[in-house]
């Protein structure tokens, strides 16, 4: 009985929580680790891809987290990034597959970023840095937290560029409903294009770090 | 420390596990992903001939205004014709006839076979020609969809695999696509196609701007491979056309 409270209490304890917690605000892996910054700029046009790819990288990166962490311990160290790289391509493949069976529009959008999955840096990333050296339980509420700190950057950076640059959401359109192009309103061509997704990642940090004054390096 | 033999048998166990996953999950979603493919390409044919389909209604759209599916030989002789409702959506000899293998054998002198589907409505009919080129990244492909007469432009779509976003890849938006609405692709009875003009119309002779649309800024290579997959697919029904009148 103690023992089941005990177990029950490391499932979620602090240390767990703020495991599945810190990524999203001060442990982010695009404003403050800096990681999968190129995937953030190719599918954000529209918040529809963007929510896929993130439920891609979720799933590979969970999965994957756990998939190491079990295999951590007879992984040999020499072939260890080979083993990493396995394991996320057969998983994106995966992801692709089933994406191309049903949902297959979507799949057309994001096309060969799914493939580009495998070079996500963020996947490499946490499965050198945490899989390899944690338990599976910690590893998959890492790799959760991680996908999410990604994805809600990549939704909210999508939802501007698609509100601003082609005046929908999720498609719907929202600007069209709204009377506004009767107004002398035009969508802003430039917000589609890679460059602007940069400046709203950016505008993103900004605010971040204003907030947050502990995010800034000291020089 | 490990060694070198374990490392072998570990990377030799792991890759073969791997491969048996991936190949039975390709072979069991492979049904699903084929029927995605041709509902995706009758929504292609059905948009160049301005008729808007989504995944759901593609295939009773297609069942209902598809009235005919020919498949013609290089010389002009008709091989096979189906008429609606003779064959299920998607099955037709002439909806699966292999462009790209079909233009390969054109590359090699040898005889070949093209498509051709109609639309019917009102008494008048649309045809709809497949269209597949090579882009700058690789293969591009589309529909156009043209009047009785073989000669006047109803729409075209293209698709591409992956042409530079923002540049060569624009030719799948409806800006780029609406400018060949009403081109001609004869002019006097004689094959001209229409030409993706860098520079655009503008720069043509006045005559000729029924058979040029504008070019893509910064994506020339895959503007001249629109302009090329036109004429090498358009130029084959060419016996056909004349056979007809």
């Amino acid at each position: 009985m103690s023992e089941e409270k005990k177990e029950k209490k490391a499932i979620f304890s602090a240390k767990n929580r703020k495991l599945l917690i810190n990524p999203l605000h001060k442990d982010n892996p695009i404003t403050t680790q800096v990681l999968g910054i190129c995937s953030a700029l190719a599918v954000t046009a529209k918040v529809k891809p963007a929510f896929v790819m993130t439920l891609s990288v979720m799933a590979v990166l969970a999965i994957g987290n756990v998939i190491i962490s079990i295999l951590r311990n007879g992984i040999p160290p020499r072939i260890r990034i080979i083993v990493q790289l396995v394991v996320i391509a057969a998983l994106v493949i995966l992801v692709d597959q089933v994406l191309k069976a049903f949902v297959f529009d979507v799949s057309k959008q994001l096309s060969v970023f799914v493939g580009l999955i495998i070079t996500n840096c963020i996947i490499m990333g946490r499965f050198e840095a945490f899989a390899m050296a944690n338990k599976p339980w910690e590893s998959f509420l890492d790799g959760l937290g991680n996908a999410f700190g990604y994805g809600w950057i990549l939704i909210v950076v999508a939802f501007f560029r698609e509100f601003l640059g082609s005046g929908t959401i999720w498609d719907y359109p929202v600007m069209e409903k709204l009377g506004v192009y009767s107004f002398g309103y035009e969508n802003n061509g430039f917000m589609i294009l890679p460059p602007m997704a940069l400046i709203i990642v950016g505008v993103i940090i900004w605010v971040q770090r204003s907030k947050d004054k502990t995010l800034i390096e000291e020089k | 420390m490990y060694s070198n033999s374990y490392i072998f048998r570990y990377a030799s166990v792991m890759v073969i596990i791997v491969a048996a996953i991936l190949s039975s999950a390709a072979m069991f979603l492979k049904p699903l992903q084929e029927k995605n493919e041709a509902i995706d390409k009758m929504k292609g044919i059905l948009a160049s001939a301005n008729i808007k389909a989504t995944s759901g209604n593609a295939i009773e759209l297609y069942k209902t205004n598809i009235t005919e599916e020919i498949v013609i030989t290089n010389s002009g002789e008709i091989v096979e014709a189906s008429k609606s409702g003779e064959v299920e959506p998607g099955k037709s000899l002439a909806f699966n006839l292999d462009l790209k293998k079909e233009l390969y054998k054109k590359s090699k002198n040898l005889e070949f076979n093209i498509p051709l589907l109609v639309v019917e409505s009102n008494g008048i009919k649309t045809y709809i020609i497949p269209l597949r080129g090579t882009g700058l990244w690789g293969p591009i492909w589309g529909n156009i969809a043209v009047k009785d007469n073989f000669s006047t432009v109803v729409g075209v779509t293209f698709g591409h695999k992956g042409e530079t976003p923002g540049l060569g890849a624009e030719i799948d938006t409806k800006i780029f696509q609406s400018q060949f609405v009403s081109k001609e692709i004869f002019n006097d009875g004689k094959f001209q196609s229409v030409k993706v003009v860098k520079g655009g119309i503008v720069t043509l002779p006045a005559n000729m701007h029924i058979h040029g649309v504008d070019a893509i800024s910064g994506g020339t290579i895959t503007s001249d491979a629109v302009s090329e997959m036109l004429a090498n697919c358009l130029e084959n029904y060419v016996p056909y056309i004349n056979k007809r009148n």
